[in-house]
């Protein structure tokens, strides 16, 4: 298991952060601790849900098929089926990005690549049951709805500055 | 327990319907427990930290504090501090919607909430410079550039879209968590 340094660093932080707090005043801190772990609570089975269906979504849309459907020449389609695929799937950016240039340098075009890289970070769909449960239906479906149409001038953009 | 279960009867059924897809289709089985056993470390590596977090801030931030800085009232400073404290944010988007409720409840509003996550979704600094290295530096600066205005339009839009009352609503629900 890999742990990152910003995992170690948000451990620290934590940690001192607890220290401080307990040092000020210890009944406030459990009560802080207390909260935490209340909302960890309640958003456990969606947690769980989420994590389910990820597993599943990945496992279908593996590093084979997604170089297939971006790396097809056909552009409208490719990129139709990038934001398809970077909507659907949950991918840190750390992986995204070096199979992203990977794929680009086996011939995929820039615009399905950057609609990937946008829908893939602003887009969520196995996401939605948590989405749903902070901000609402409505909310969830519309700014999930306009971050997929704005993909796609994004790349558009991306690809006219890549090519000045 | 018949609220349990109601609680959980999503989850249960995704672990159903992994179950099917494991029986009949066997195959796929090591690329599926590769990929939970991935998502369940990330998730309980970031997870207990934001939330143990934000029951500190929840406990010691008063809401006068949040109202001031990120409030209706607090204008373009406001809309630039969730810019940057969603950019200076780890870890997947779903890590960021408890600090949503959290900020709900402070007094943030609406439209910097907004503000924050797509911040958290799209310019992530230590992201950035990975991007950079990895696809250069036009990308990355396109992408940035493009996604500002992107964040402020889904910004923008959705204030529109959402009425009032549905605003209303989500606070008030952010106040029991």
């Amino acid at each position: 298991m890999k742990i990152g340094l910003n995992v170690i660093l948000l451990y620290a932080f934590t940690l001192a952060a607890l220290i401080f707090s307990a040092l000020k005043d210890r009944k406030k801190t459990k009560k802080a601790v207390l909260k935490g772990l209340k909302s960890l609570n309640n958003i456990l089975p969606q947690f769980i849900t989420v994590l389910v269906i990820v597993s599943i979504v990945l496992s279908l849309f593996d590093e084979a098929l997604m170089t297939r459907i971006l790396g097809e020449d056909s552009g409208f389609l490719s990129t139709i089926g990038a934001a398809v695929v970077g909507s659907i799937t949950l991918i840190p950016g750390f992986i995204a990005f070096p199979v992203a240039s990977e794929l680009l340098r086996s011939g995929a075009g820039i615009i399905p690549v950057a609609t990937f890289i946008s829908t893939l970070m602003m887009v969520g769909i196995v996401t939605l049951p948590m989405e749903i449960e902070y901000l609402g239906k409505r909310a969830a479906i519309i700014r999930n709805t306009l971050a997929f149409g704005f993909s796609f001038p994004a790349a558009l953009f991306v690809a006219w500055v890549v090519a000045l | 327990m018949k609220t349990i279960v109601r609680k959980y009867s999503a989850a249960l059924l995704s672990i159903v319907v992994l179950a099917a897809f494991l029986l009949f289709w066997p195959q796929k089985s090591a690329q599926t427990f590769s990929t939970l056993s991935y998502q369940l470390s990330t998730m309980l590596q970031i997870i207990p930290p934001i939330f143990i977090l934000l029951g500190l801030f929840d406990v010691w931030v008063p809401r006068e504090i949040i109202i001031r800085l990120m409030g209706p009232g607090s204008g373009f400073k406001g809309g630039i501090l969730g810019f940057f404290l969603g950019s200076a944010a780890a870890g997947p988007l779903y890590g960021a919607f408890p600090i949503v409720a959290v900020l709900m409840k402070k007094g943030a509003s609406f439209t910097n909430i907004l503000i924050f996550i797509g911040a958290w979704s799209t310019t992530k600094i230590p992201m950035f410079l990975f991007e950079m290295n990895a696809l250069g530096y036009r990308f990355a600066v396109s992408r940035l550039i493009i996604d500002l205005v992107g964040i402020l339009f889904i910004a923008a839009v959705m204030n529109l879209l959402i009425p009032q009352k549905e605003k209303d609503r989500l606070y008030a629900a952010a106040q029991n968590r």
